[in-house]
C-alpha cells in the first residue's frame, strides 16, 4: 500500500515506528501535489514553509514531544485564514491578502508555540480551492476555477468545500479541513468517495473563519475513514473565547466510542440497541434510483450488524431550501460588507468618490452568484419585505428543529441521502442557480437546526462515481455517530476504494 | 420584481450592476423569489423564531471577559493589505469638502 493510501491512523503509527519521517511525508505529498496540478485542488502552496513545519514536526518527536497527528500532513480549506500562506476564500476581492494571524483552527492543528503548547503539530501543505466564499455545491463558484473529481475529470468535486475533498481523495493530502453552511462538508465527501463530518453547532471556534452565514456555518473534518475524522475533530475541537458562539463545553475525546458495542444488548452484534430512522421525505421524488438502491443496502447492513430500523418523519423538508435561501444570503450580505475597499482586498482603479469606490470595488471582485446571494439578502432584510421572508423563515427554522427532535425520540440516528444523484458534469448546472439550490435539499436541514450529520461511502454508480449516505444524530452526539460509521466501515470497503490513476 | 427594485438592492448592496448585468439577474430573482414563496403557506401565527439554533436547546451565553489587553501594537503588520494607506492611516477619496 502507498502512502498516499493510508489513513491517518495509519500514518500515525507509521510516524511513531520510524518507518517514515514527516518531512520523508511531507516530501512525498508535495511531489504528488506538483504531478497533480491539473485538479485544480490546491490555490497557494509553500513547499518551503511546509518542510520547515516537518523538519520541526520531527524534531519534537525525536525530542519524545509528540503528539498522535504530529508530523502528519493536512490541508487547509481557504477559508481558514493562516499566517504564511495566502488566503482568498477563493474571490477575486482577497486576490494577494496575507492574514496577519492563523484561523483558531489553522493554530489548534498546527506547529506549538509558547502561545499554544498543545497544539497538534501537523504540517500545512497548502490551502485548498473552494466555491468562492463558500457559495455553491460544485466548486465552480470558485474564481479561481473549478476542481476536478479525480473519478472522473469531467465531472465537479461537490462543493463548497471541493478542494479539500478532491485533495484527499486524489492522495494530494492525508485528511483535510472543510467548512459547512449547508451541506458543504458532506456533499463534497459523498461525491469524492470520503467521511466527512459537520459537528454540532459551536462545537468548533469561527475565530479566522471567513464568515458566509454566522448561524449555519461550522468546520470540520474530510478524510478517508471515520476513524481519522474523530482523531482530527477531537483535536479541532474547544472553547475558544475569542468566538462568542464558541460552546463551553466543546473538547471531547470523539474516538471513544469507536471500539465499543452500542450497548450490550448482543454480544455478536456491535450495533444492537441502535434505532435507526429513515425519514420518508427523503426517500422521495427525486432521488435517483441508484442512491436509493445504494441506502437500502447500507441500511441492511446496518440491520445485520444489530440496529432496528424505522421509519420516521420530516415534515418539512422541502421547505428548508427557501428558508436557507433566505436566512444564509440575509447573514451573508451583512457580512460580506466588510469588503469595502479600505482596509484591506481588492479597490477599484477608478471612481469619483467614496461611495462610487465602495460599488465599483464589490462589483469587481465579487463573482456572480456571490453577488446574487446579497442582491438576495438585501431584498429579504429590506423594509417592507423583512417580516414576510426573514422572519418568516426563523419561525419555520424552530419548526425543522423540533422535528428533528420529534424524529429523535422514535430513533438515535437518522439514515438518509447526502444528495439526490452523484457528481454531475461540470458546467451542466451551472447555469440555473435555482437547479443547484434544490440539489441540497437533504443536507440543508442540519445546519438551520444545528446538528451534528456526516457523509459516509456507501456505493458506487453504474458510471462508477461514489455515493455516500447520510447519518444525521442529536445535538452532541458526534462521538456516537463517528461510532456508527467506524462499525459500518469495519464490514464494508466502499471508504477504502480509489480512483483509478490514484492507485498507483 | 421589477428592474427598478433590482437597481434599488443594488444601491442597498452598495454593488454597481450595468444595465445588462440587472437584466440578466432579473429572471434569476424571479425564480428564487417564487421558490422563497412557498413559505407563506405555512401557518407559523404561534412560531417564534429562531434567530440562532443553540437558542433552541439552551439560552445564549453572553461571554465576558476581563476588560485587560491581550493583543500588542502590530499596526504594520495589521495595515499590510491596506490598498491605500499614509503614514498609518488607511486612504479614501475625500468625504468632507
Amino acid at each position: 500500500m502507498s502512502w498516499h493510501q493510508k489513513s491517518v491512523a495509519q500514518l500515525s503509527k507509521a510516524l511513531i515506528n520510524k518507518e517514515i519521517s514527516s518531512f520523508e511525508l511531507s516530501t512525498y505529498y508535495l511531489e504528488r501535489m506538483a504531478d497533480s496540478r491539473n485538479l485544480n485542488a490546491y490555490l497557494d502552496t509553500l513547499p518551503e514553509l511546509s518542510l520547515a513545519q516537518a523538519k520541526e514536526a520531527d524534531t519534537l518527536r525525536a525530542q519524545g514531544k509528540a503528539g498522535p497527528l504530529t508530523g502528519i500532513p493536512i490541508a487547509h480549506k481557504d477559508v481558514f485564514v493562516s499566517k504564511g500562506w495566502a488566503t482568498t476564500a477563493a474571490s477575486k476581492i482577497l486576490e494577494g491578502y496575507i492574514s496577519p494571524f492563523d484561523a483558531a483552527v489553522v493554530e489548534a492543528l498546527g506547529m506549538p508555540s509558547e502561545r499554544h503548547p498543545h497544539a497538534a503539530g501537523m504540517v500545512c501543505l497548502g490551502k485548498t480551492n473552494m466555491d468562492e466564499f463558500a457559495m455553491g455545491s460544485s466548486n465552480e463558484n470558485s474564481a479561481y476555477g473549478p476542481v476536478l473529481n479525480p473519478w472522473n475529470t469531467k465531472c465537479v468535486s461537490g462543493g463548497s468545500s471541493g478542494g479539500s475533498a478532491v485533495a484527499v481523495a486524489a492522495g494530494l493530502a492525508p485528511v483535510a479541513t472543510g467548512t459547512d453552511t449547508g451541506g458543504s462538508i458532506r456533499q463534497p465527501a459523498a461525491f469524492c468517495g470520503l467521511t466527512g463530518i459537520k459537528p454540532t453547532y459551536g462545537r468548533v471556534s469561527r475565530y479566522g473563519m471567513i464568515a458566509y452565514a454566522s448561524s449555519l456555518d461550522q468546520a470540520g473534518p474530510i478524510g478517508k475513514t471515520a476513524e481519522d475524522c474523530a482523531l482530527l475533530l477531537s483535536a479541532m475541537s474547544f472553547h475558544d473565547p475569542r468566538d462568542s458562539t464558541s460552546l463551553t463545553d466543546s473538547g471531547e475525546d470523539y474516538a471513544r466510542h469507536l471500539h465499543s458495542s452500542w450497548s450490550d444488548k448482543d454480544q455478536n452484534k456491535p450495533l444492537a440497541g441502535l434505532r435507526v430512522g429513515l425519514p420518508k421525505e427523503f426517500y422521495a421524488d427525486g432521488l435517483s434510483s441508484e442512491v436509493a438502491q445504494a441506502l437500502l443496502v447500507a441500511k441492511d447492513a446496518l440491520h445485520s450488524l444489530g440496529a432496528s430500523v424505522c421509519e420516521v418523519s420530516l415534515p418539512k423538508t422541502q421547505l428548508s431550501i427557501p428558508v436557507y435561501y433566505v436566512l444564509a444570503p440575509a447573514e451573508a450580505s451583512s457580512n460580506l460588507s466588510r469588503y469595502d475597499g479600505v482596509r484591506y482586498g481588492h479597490r477599484a482603479k477608478e471612481y469619483s468618490d467614496l461611495v462610487q469606490m465602495y460599488q465599483r470595488s464589490r462589483s469587481e471582485g465579487f463573482g456572480e452568484e456571490v453577488k446574487r446571494r446579497i442582491l438576495v439578502g438585501s431584498y429579504v432584510l429590506s423594509q417592507g419585505y423583512y417580516d414576510a421572508y426573514y422572519l418568516q423563515a426563523q419561525k419555520i427554522r424552530r419548526i425543522i428543529a423540533a422535528d428533528f427532535q420529534a424524529a429523535f425520540n422514535q430513533c438515535d440516528v437518522i439514515l438518509g441521502p447526502v444528495a439526490p444523484d452523484v457528481a454531475w458534469n461540470l458546467g451542466e448546472k451551472s447555469k440555473d442557480p435555482l437547479q443547484m439550490y434544490l440539489e441540497d435539499i437533504y443536507t440543508l436541514s442540519t445546519n438551520l437546526a444545528g446538528l451534528p450529520a456526516m457523509s459516509v461511502p456507501c456505493g458506487f454508480s453504474k458510471g462508477g462515481l461514489p455515493i455516500g449516505m447520510q447519518l444525521i444524530g442529536n445535538y452532541f452526539s458526534e462521538a456516537r455517530l463517528l461510532q456508527v460509521a467506524h462499525q459500518y466501515q469495519l464490514v464494508s470497503d466502499w471508504h477504502l476504494r480509489y480512483p483509478a490513476e490514484v492507485s498507483a | 420584481m421589477d428592474i427598478n427594485e433590482v437597481h434599488h438592492i443594488a444601491k442597498l448592496s452598495r454593488l454597481e450592476l450595468s444595465p445588462a448585468e440587472a437584466e440578466a439577474v432579473l429572471p434569476q430573482l424571479t425564480a428564487i423569489f417564487a421558490l422563497v414563496g412557498q413559505m407563506q403557506a405555512v401557518d407559523t401565527s404561534s412560531v417564534d423564531p429562531l434567530p440562532h439554533p443553540i437558542l433552541f436547546i439552551r439560552d445564549l451565553a453572553q461571554p465576558l471577559r476581563p476588560d485587560t489587553v491581550t493583543e500588542h501594537e502590530a499596526r504594520e503588520n495589521n495595515m499590510a493589505n491596506a490598498p491605500a494607506q499614509d503614514r498609518g492611516y488607511f486612504l479614501v477619496p475625500r468625504v468632507i469638502e
